[in-house]
């Protein structure tokens, strides 16, 4: 009895004992776990004692000796080339720098089409591109890249456009060299029932321009993934994207759909077998059918019927308008058509296609307009976009549409994407960075020839934080030869070089008679610089390396102004930097008994042009409007003299979308003498002995737009109902006050 | 346990029975035991004790005391790396799992020292001091887990930064007896120096099943995008030398060559370049008086001149970076570090991180062939990015070369990135130095749209209790064509709203919403009855804004959704004799601000007014009662980096009532409170981003010869 009471309580002193520690210990964790420094504590990658002891893991002299300096790299490049062939080949190996080193610089060739043979709509369309872009070629000699004649966009044996025996028929090309230089378009390989990526021919050292190519293929740096698209799609200007607001909040009604095949066996059937179970019928709506291929019925499962029923029920437009978020899945192929029009409508693509490198993966940066999912985790597709928050949408949502019109709404685009990527690898120390790719307005409206540095550009000022500069030039357009001193010209000489932001001024001489000497010329406070424009009207716009400034102050000879006009002018311009900032203005309409685009002078509420005979913009709009515009437009305005300033203000706006700014102004440009006048349509406002009396003069810029506009495939002239005047501009208070009061005398 | 508390709870009871000696016997153990009790207790709730206990027994260890391992000469040898590889295929993703924070979970294998059955280690070194480095900042950072059940990425202790100290066959062997390996899957192996003599291979000779790799020197050929990561032969100069950050600018060499092993052709290219073109160039070597050692490393020469390397780096505004045996060169670090431009010279080099920084604005890249053009191709570069480059060639040392930390997490961010790619950094970001990203703006509403005019705009009107000045704004905006609905705020707690017979009679739907509190932000609240992009916010005394003006206001809005649209302008100012910002409403050349009294803006700004204005300001505005309409101003230019648009011409816009009690003393206060406003808006957001425009909309052919009736917008700027 006794000894038991002793063990008694000394199992309860144990047992008091142990509960305090395991208790102790027990809070000690609790405290841990709430304040999440567990892991830490726990168990971390222990502070040795003698880590200070610890040797280097390469000796400095190793590191920089290097295991010595190798092989002769000559020979190492030369050995490459045998080594680093076909699946394997990149740039520096497979491809003929020198070809494209010549004079004329990047040219493409299409080999001529042989008798009979018949082209796909869609290969039509790509040649067409190649043939209207600015590198096009007909002389293989100066080629840096070759295009074939043969349509090798569709490769699947089954298909009818299935051209057969190119194998042999490119082996028969003298200038082949085993696919070198050569660009290769395809958007469908292999056949029921592996859809492997094979063409059906040796590409060689050929670059392919591919959809749904797979990462494990795809010869990174050197193949190009592009986009699936339809027969259907436009070969120029292409649809604007659906967006035409950010709503607030960005939700739509259903939050992700989709609505396409349910493959019930083959490749591919995996996903979309599975995609059923993530359909509430409430705001996640997937529906799927089995009604497809011929013989569907004979593999129909118990699904099936139940899945065609609800299939029916939706619209897939109304679902693509609706949803918030679409899903991609791939199809037999990684890349469907559905990634194009998810992308149009503003229907944040959820991508579920794996291994798929995406279109134009070298350039454009997907995870900020897509969201990219994994075909293995489906289940966690609706908690993963559910997570997204309202800014996250509206940037992503926003961004599927700048890449949209920037690189995929027409054949156009995609095409010289494909060889503007190319040229940036052959030139790569004069080519685009990654963030003009991914801005706006696009990597196609940037041309490095320009300039490499950001800031040279009118877009990126925000983005770099900086602001246009200071200073502007003026370019005089002078056709009349300089008889008095008391011509025009040299009054707008005055008032321009009295402008304290104006830092030089050039006269571009583009009369009959010869310049005439320097000391005919007033004394000028800024520079006077004198250049020949050989007469030809789109001189006015050529990028002479004279311009200095960012800011171009384009002027006509008899333009009359004031300097504070221009001031305030170039104010405003400050804060519109990618557009064109003038005076007078006009406005296109839609004439819809003619059914074509007209063009009107009289005074109306609103103007989607304003004239370059007195305008700001900024001076890389003179390199587009020479390098970016094809000489067909420019032939055009050199032949009749005329609608160069149309053509300018074309070009602006569809590189902003938006239109110019017409700014205030003393009395109507180039003197009115009535109303009447400048009522009468056919007459452009102007002084009697002006070309612009002349009626023709008119109808050649009716012309123009409608001849402009179908070039860039669509109209980006895009109207304005205000114009900007200086803050206290007529308003009743003392002119003391007022900073432009010469703007307000009469 | 249980069984004997019950015991216990009689066990009290016993005591007093017991003998006297036994009783002292039991009280002495019992106070024993007590003691020892409090002892543990103490013990146990100090919590400096438990640390320094913890680390005492986890980290106050050598390396050598890491247990000893012998690999069995039989021990399998895994597949050398598979090239197909990519993160769909041999990456297991279930085991990172959804997580709401979107982070991986990184598990680090304990220190092991591998030796093989003779017992020679695996490792010449051992584990080196930068991979310890490396291991503890993942050890610190949010990524690591001690669980290995729940980790999605596995870190091997065994040090694999230099293939040369390795013995490839037995470090492999020693890879694959790792617990987990499993095939080597979600396994993360750094390398930096990778190859060996002669022939150099560009990606890490050990065999390594399915490991991702995380090496320096890549080449096109190994570098399996989007499965291996990129990185950094990291420089110990980094952390020996201070190189302090120098403005960018021209610089005394235009191109300088500090690399010591360059093959003997390019050195003649090189020296070619530097006949032709002078001064511009040094080229430095070896120097062959000095003795070997750490000596020799910190010193170049050139024609017995002696520099001091790296600082001569900095000296120079083009630094060539060429490739040696390996592609990876530490020297690139180097020239980082002095914010000098790399010239990298390297054919098919995959530069570090290539993945996520865009290297176009940091560097040159010449193809090696291109050698000799080299100086052609730098002078053709504008020097204003000359200078960006410069910048930004030190901005990626600091941020992602500077540190072995800096390497590895930079790492397990990219792979983080490809796990939750909806979450991943922007390229921003990545590439931004911080004082661009200080100045820069990203609009949220940053794509050029302009609105169609239907479904038109919501009218918020905020209201107290003057109901005739309320009746007759509603009256007159009613007249707008494009007003779409009508939100009354009714801000008083007090009273409640007429009743619906007495309100004006208008032909769109008119909405009443009851506050909680009289707060000046309720007019900023994102109500959901706002079912319109455009807002026009409207004090309930603003009744002599004609409807062309307010039809204009809203045309001139959609050309401009991003900005706010309004009608009073306002002025900042910076008062010298004060030293501070002053507020200014006398009619002024300038504008910087709009009233919201009477404001278009894009319902968006709601929303970031109510839940994502900084600081304290929203709750400031409420208890002050005052300059809600400057802090608006603030967000939205803050935001987009653009001024407002005032349209219209002046108009006075006291209101009638007002001027009864409108003094000049009252003016003062007012304006003296606002001008406080505004500094204390600017401190907070710690920047002034309000832009001063001189421009304001007006129609087209306002105040022009032109007939009244053929104007769209007639009735403006009428008293």
């Amino acid at each position: 009895m006794q000894a038991r009471k002793k063990y008694v309580l000394l199992g309860l002193c144990m047992c008091c004992w142990l509960l305090l520690y395991y208790w102790g210990g027990l809070q000690e964790r609790l405290l841990g776990l709430i304040t999440h420094k567990r892991g830490e504590v726990a168990r971390p990658w222990p502070s040795w004692l003698d880590r200070d002891l610890l040797p280097g893991y390469a000796d400095q002299a190793e590191l920089q000796n290097d295991g010595g300096s190798g092989d002769s790299p000559r020979q190492r490049r030369q050995s490459w080339a045998g080594i680093y062939k076909d699946s394997r080949c990149r740039m520096d190996t497979c491809f003929d720098f020198a070809r494209c080193q010549g004079q004329s610089g990047f040219r493409v060739y299409i080999y001529p089409p042989e008798k009979g043979e018949r082209v796909s709509e869609s290969y039509h369309k790509i040649l067409t591109s190649v043939v209207e872009s600015r590198y096009y070629t007909s002389d293989p000699r100066e080629a840096c890249l070759f295009v074939l004649g043969i349509d090798t966009l569709d490769r699947d044996q089954l298909s009818t456009q299935f051209v057969p025996n190119v194998d042999e028929r490119i082996r028969g090309y003298p200038l082949w060299n085993d696919g070198r230089n050569h660009v290769i378009f395809n958007l469908y390989s292999g056949t029921w029932p592996n859809y492997t990526e094979d063409l059906g021919f040796n590409v060689g050292q050929a670059i392919l321009a591919k959809a749904s190519l797979n990462t494990e293929h795809f010869r990174p740096g050197f193949d190009i993934s592009i986009p699936l698209f339809s027969k259907e799609h436009p070969q120029k200007g292409g649809e604007r994207g659906w967006l035409v607001r950010n709503t607030v909040p960005p939700r739509r009604k259903y939050l992700l759909m989709f609505k396409g095949k349910r493959y019930l066996t083959g490749i591919g059937s995996d996903t979309r077998n599975a995609l059923h179970h993530i359909h509430n019928g409430k705001d996640i709506v997937s529906l799927t059918t089995c009604r497809h291929g011929k013989d569907w019925e004979k593999h129909k499962d118990t699904r099936c019927d139940h899945d065609n029923q609800e299939y029916e029920r939706f619209d897939y437009q109304e679902l693509l308008h609706n949803s918030t978020f679409c899903l991609v899945p791939r199809g037999r192929r990684l890349g469907s058509f559905r990634f194009l029009e998810s992308l149009q409508a503003a229907c944040i693509p959820v991508l579920l296609s794996n291994g798929w490198e995406l279109p134009f993966s070298d350039v454009i940066q997907w995870n900020q307009a897509v969201i990219e999912g994994d075909e293995r985790l489906l289940l966690q597709v609706p908690s993963t976009v559910r997570a997204v928050g309202i800014d996250r949408v509206l940037a992503l949502r926003q961004r599927t549409q700048m890449l949209w019109e920037a690189y995929f709404s027409s054949v156009d685009k995609i095409v010289l994407t494909t060889l503007e990527i190319i040229k940036d690898r052959v030139y790569s120390h004069i080519s685009r960075n990654k963030f003009m790719w991914n801005a706006l307005p696009g990597g196609l409206l940037v041309l490095p020839e320009y300039s490499t540095h950001l800031a040279h550009y009118p877009f990126y000022y925000l983005n770099l934080g900086i602001s246009p500069g200071q200073e502007f030039t003026a370019v005089i357009h002078a056709t009349s030869p300089l008889v008095s001193q008391s011509q025009p010209i040299m009054k707008l000489l005055q008032v321009v070089s009295k402008s304290k932001y104006c830092s030089q001024i050039i006269i571009l001489w583009n009369s009959e008679k010869p310049p005439p000497h320097r000391s005919k010329w007033p004394p000028m406070p800024v520079p006077l610089i004198i250049t020949d424009g050989r007469r030809k009207t789109s001189s006015r716009f050529l990028p002479h390396a004279a311009i200095e400034t960012e800011a171009v102050l384009s002027l006509d000879e008899d333009t009359v102004l004031l300097t504070s006009e221009i001031d305030f002018a170039f104010h405003v311009w400050r804060s519109f930097p990618e557009r064109i900032v003038g005076y007078p203005p006009r406005s296109h309409f839609w004439d819809p008994v003619k059914k074509a685009w007209g063009y009107t002078s009289k005074w109306t509420n609103e103007y989607s042009i304003v004239l370059t005979g007195a305008a700001f913009y900024h001076r890389y709009y003179h390199h587009l409007f020479s390098h970016y515009l094809p000489s067909s437009l420019r032939v055009l305005v050199d032949r009749t003299s005329n609608c160069e300033d149309i053509l300018m203000n074309f070009l602006v706006s569809s590189v902003t979308n938006l239109p110019p700014i017409k700014v205030a102004q003393r009395k109507q440009y180039k003197e009115m003498p009535t109303l009447q006048v400048s009522f009468c349509p056919s007459i452009e406002s102007g002084t009697k002995t002006a070309p612009w009396v002349n009626p023709e003069h008119f109808t050649q810029r009716q012309e123009c737009v409608s001849t402009f506009a179908s070039w860039f495939g669509y109209m980006p002239l895009v109207h304005s109902q205000f114009r900007l005047d200086p803050v206290l501009f007529k308003d009743h208070v003392s002119v003391l006050r007022k900073r432009y009061k010469d703007l307000e005398r009469v | 346990m249980c069984a004997s508390v019950k015991y216990g709870s009689r066990g009290p009871a016993l005591i007093p029975r017991m003998k006297t000696k036994h009783r002292i016997y039991y009280i002495t153990l019992f106070s024993v035991v007590l003691l020892g009790l409090i002892a543990t207790g103490m013990f146990q709730f100090w919590p400096h004790s438990i640390e320094s206990s913890a680390e005492w027994s986890l980290d106050r260890r050598s390396v050598h005391d890491a247990p000893l391992v012998r690999i069995p000469m039989s021990s399998p040898i895994p597949e050398r790396g598979d090239l197909s590889c990519r993160m769909h295929t041999c990456f297991d993703v279930y085991r990172c799992g959804y997580n709401p924070k979107n982070k991986i979970k990184v598990y680090i294998y304990p220190l092991q020292r591998f030796v093989d059955e003779v017992g020679v280690p695996i490792s010449s070194t051992g584990l080196s001091r930068e991979y310890n480095d490396l291991l503890s900042a993942i050890s610190d950072s949010d990524f690591y887990t001690d669980d290995v059940t729940r980790a999605c990425l596995f870190i091997p202790s065994t040090d694999v930064l230099n293939q040369n100290s390795l013995r490839i066959r037995e470090t492999a062997q020693a890879l694959a007896m790792l617990p987990r390996w499993d095939k080597g899957m979600n396994h993360l192996l750094f390398n930096m120096l990778p190859g060996g003599p002669p022939d150099y291979n560009t990606a890490l000779d050990v065999p390594r099943d399915r490991a991702l790799l995380a090496g320096g020197g890549f080449s096109t050929w190994t570098y399996r995008q989007g499965y291996d990561v990129s990185i950094p032969v990291y420089s110990p100069l980094s952390a020996e030398v201070d190189l302090p950050e120098r403005q960018p600018g021209p610089r005394r060499y235009f191109i300088l060559s500090s690399q010591t092993a360059i093959h003997r052709e390019y050195r003649v290219e090189l020296e070619r370049l530097k006949e032709e073109n002078g001064e511009a160039l040094l080229l430095l070597d070896k120097c062959s008086n000095l003795s070997q050692g750490l000596a020799s490393v910190r010193k170049r020469c050139y024609k017995g001149q002696v520099y001091d390397y790296p600082q001569i780096l900095q000296e120079s505004s083009f630094c060539v970076v060429l490739r040696g045996a390996r592609l990876g060169q530490a020297t690139l670090s180097d020239v980082l570090q002095a914010g000098c431009v790399p010239v990298i010279m390297a054919d098919s080099y995959i530069l570090p991180f290539s993945e996520v920084l865009d290297w176009k604005r940091a560097s040159v890249v010449i193809p090696e062939e291109k050698l000799p053009e080299m100086y052609t191709i730098l002078k053709s570069i504008p020097h204003r990015q000359v200078e960006e480059m410069q910048r930004q060639a030190r901005w990626f040392w600091e941020a992602y070369f500077s540190s072995m930390k800096a390497i590895g997490m930079t790492t397990l961010q990219i792979i983080n990135d490809r796990i939750y790619p909806y979450a991943a950094r922007t390229y921003e970001e990545w590439n931004n130095p911080s004082v661009v990203k200080w100045s820069s703006v990203n609009s949220p509403l940053f794509l050029p749209l302009i609105p169609p005019r239907s479904p038109g705009f919501t009218a918020v009107v905020l209201t107290y209790d003057r109901i005739e000045s309320l009746f007759r704004v509603i009256t007159e905006i009613s007249k707008v064509s494009s007003l779409a609905k009508l939100l009354v705020v009714w801000n008083n707690q007090n009273k409640s709203p007429p009743e619906e017979s007495l309100w004006p009679k208008v032909t769109v739907p008119l909405k009443v919403v009851r506050t909680k509190e009289n707060k000046l932000s309720n007019r900023f609240f994102p109500f959901d009855e706002i079912e319109t992009e455009a807002v026009l916010a409207i004090d309930d005394d603003i009744i002599m804004l004609t409807s062309d003006e307010l039809q204009f206001g809203y045309e001139v809005w959609r050309e401009f959704p991003d900005r706010l649209v309004g009608y009073p302008g306002r002025l900042h100012l910076w008062d010298h004799e004060m030293g501070k910002w002053k507020y200014e409403s006398e009619w002024t050349n300038e504008v910087s601000m709009v009233l919201t009294g009477a404001a278009f803006y894009h319902k968006y700004f709601n929303y970031l007014y109510t839940y994502k204005m900084p600081g304290d300001i929203k709750n400031w505005v409420d208890a002050h009662m005052n300059c809600e309409d400057i802090a608006m101003n603030f967000l939205v230019a803050n935001i987009t980096g653009k001024a407002p648009i005032k349209v219209t011409p002046r108009k006075k816009f006291k209101c009638p009532e007002c001027t009864a009690i409108d003094g000049l003393s009252l003016d003062q206060t007012h304006m003296v409170e606002r001008s406080e406003c505004i500094n204390k808006f600017a401190s907070v957001f710690g920047t002034m981003p309000l832009k001063v425009v001189e421009h304001r909309a007006d129609p087209v052919l306002y105040k022009d010869d032109f007939p009244e009736k053929l104007k769209s917008f007639p009735n403006i700027g009428s008293l």
